[in-house]
């Protein structure tokens, strides 16, 4: 299924990436192309294989539910680009 | 002191023994080819002030008689792994001034063990690409020239071409890398060195900066076959910080090379030789096969039917992974940010700064292809065809004892070249993708040049956790093939 340039503005929006008309009409026929491209795994009968989420052969572990990091707010603002009294400052978003 | 930096990494280690040399002036050595070599652009950021610390400190353990396993030995670390107060950036602008408070897993493993950094070498923006021409950070031009073409300028491979690049030149004796679809084992074909990606779960993924999670996976470039294994012990094992990092014995490496592959059964996968491969690719795989008989091994033909879906299954679970892994670059955490009144504003406008293409399009692929409706049909459908490949190759495994594959469908090829269809790029992984899907070990040696005088690798496929016959069957290959070539 080829996709069309509004389709592929909506999956920009959908993923939070500005794009301007002119980098649409340059993106939109790659990403249609890739999209057909893969449509090839339909022809590959999987009736009763379950799907793989994972390779790994083990267990995923449990921990106790105990605090053992913490007490870093300066190390985990370091790097933001706005911050404020230990927190992170994002424009106003209630009126 | 130019010598020093064509030494093995095993070579420096007997030296720094044996005091012939300090790591000091070891660092030094590699501090002056790493200048001379910037043309290359293979790294993001140098750390000579760094490197000479680390150098110094580790000759004093060494006089103290309290040495590590890597003990002075001057590295270049993908910046893709987070070090503590040094930039790291995924080759991306949007996290341009990044700087870790914490160190990745794996590089503390290698500092624990004496390792010294020269610095944080260049990649595709994160690791997303086979050219290593996505980088924000410029493209990494290899340090090989085609016969009479001295003015081209190619390509090192990708993801990790910054690495790759390093080592090939001569500026680090090792390096770190990750691949998540041959992002390690192309680049190391293109740059006449060996590399080996683990099995998925042996290297912590702790603080490196995420691409597509169930795929990602450190290893090692170098040399030879023998200085991947040294790197690779030192960096593998469990992590209670990553829960999909295996709690399982780290062998020492080395000591499967122990040249001897008789009675070994080594699987040729008929359907590797793909329509419109170039004669030398399938010329360089006969010589292998050639090898591994005069070895004293078998080789068998195995079928791996599901072989020619690999790519596209990679590229819905890849992109997915990714579109929900980048998520997290929305300028509010570290990173740039493009201001805005308006917070959504903000969010789209700081990631089309961003992101370069190839991650758009990524992006783009994994939003889609998770969307609501969408989901089934392809995600769903490619996490079942990637069972489908898995099997395929549990079933050859029953026939031998490895595999035995071209690491890529060509040399290195110009800048620019391949760059005008997305696809045309993939291609180059359609080797090692499938071994990137099924979590397995896989290995790149050099193996001969082609008529152009590039250099070709061959594939060597492993079992799960048994990197060791991936590095023994890597070893005769590299002492039959006699590799000495070096970039001009």
């Amino acid at each position: 299924m080829s996709l069309d340039k509004a389709t592929v503005k909506k999956v920009a929006a959908l993923a939070r990436l500005a794009m301007e008309d002119e980098e649409l009409t340059r993106m939109a026929p790659q990403v249609s192309g890739i999209i057909t491209w893969i449509e090839q795994l339909a022809e590959v009968n999987t009736d009763s294989v379950e799907p793989l989420s994972s390779v790994v052969d083990i267990p995923l572990p449990l921990r106790k539910d105990e605090i053992n990091d913490g007490n870093c707010a300066e190390k985990i603002l370091a790097n933001a680009p706005e911050a404020t009294q230990g927190y992170f400052v994002v424009p106003k978003i209630v009126e | 002191m130019t010598e020093l930096t064509t030494l093995t990494i095993a070579q420096a280690l007997e030296g720094l023994k044996k005091k012939d040399f300090t790591s000091k002036e070891l660092t030094q050595a590699h501090i002056g080819a790493m200048e001379k070599a910037r043309p290359l652009n293979a790294f993001i950021v140098e750390t000579p002030e760094l490197a000479l610390k680390q150098a110094e400190e580790s000759d004093k353990r060494r006089a103290s008689g309290s040495e590590g396993a890597l003990e002075g030995i001057p590295l270049g670390i993908k910046d893709l792994f987070c070090t503590e107060g040094v930039q790291t950036t995924a080759a991306s602008h949007i996290l341009e001034g990044f700087i870790p408070q914490y160190e990745s897993t794996v590089t503390k493993k290698l500092f624990a063990d004496g390792a010294v950094m020269l610095g944080k070498t260049n990649l595709d923006e994160f690791a997303m690409g086979s050219s290593n021409t996505t980088s924000y950070y410029g493209n990494v031009i290899s340090p090989w020239k085609r016969k009479g073409q001295p003015n081209v300028q190619l390509v090192p491979g990708g993801s990790s071409g910054g690495s790759a690049a390093a080592v090939s030149a001569g500026l680090v004796m090792g390096a770190t890398g990750t691949d998540t679809g041959g992002s390690i084992r192309q680049p190391a074909s293109f740059c006449g060195i060996s590399g080996i990606k683990p099995t998925y779960g042996r290297c912590s993924r702790w603080g490196i900066v995420a691409f597509a999670s169930s795929l990602d996976q450190a290893g090692t470039f170098a040399r030879t076959v023998k200085d991947n294994a040294i790197l690779l012990r030192s960096m593998s094992g469990h992590d209670p910080k990553d829960s999909t990092s295996a709690k399982k014995e780290v062998p020492d490496f080395t000591k499967a090379l122990t040249g001897d592959i008789k009675g070994k059964t080594i699987g040729i996968p008929k359907e590797y030789r793909i329509d419109g491969m170039p004669g030398e690719i399938e010329k360089l795989w006969q010589q292998g096969i050639d090898w591994i008989h005069s070895a004293g091994a078998k080789t068998t033909e195995v079928s791996l039917p599901h072989t020619k879906y690999a790519l596209a299954t990679y590229y819905v679970i890849a992109p997915a992974e990714a579109s929900s892994n980048l998520a997290r670059y929305d300028g509010v955490r570290y990173g740039i940010r493009v201001p805005s009144e308006n917070l959504r504003e903000m969010y789209e406008q700081t990631r089309a700064e961003g992101f370069g293409d190839e991650v758009k399009r990524r992006i783009m692929i994994g939003t889609y292809v998770l969307s609501a409706g969408y989901y089934d049909a392809y995600y769903i459908k490619a996490q079942k065809v990637r069972r489908l490949i898995v099997q395929d190759f549990m079933n050859a495994y029953e026939k031998c004892d490895a595999l035995l594959t071209p690491t890529a469908p060509s040399a290195s090829f110009a800048i620019g070249e391949n760059q005008d269809d997305p696809i045309k790029m993939y291609l180059n992984d359609v080797f090692t993708v499938p071994a990137s899907l099924a979590g397995l070990p896989g290995m790149s040696v050099p193996a001969g040049l082609d008529a152009d005088g590039l250099p070709l690798g061959l594939q060597i496929i492993g079992r799960p956790w048994d990197e060791e016959m991936v590095f023994r069957v890597a070893g005769v290959i590299e002492s039959l093939a006699q590799f000495t070539h070096r970039p001009a």
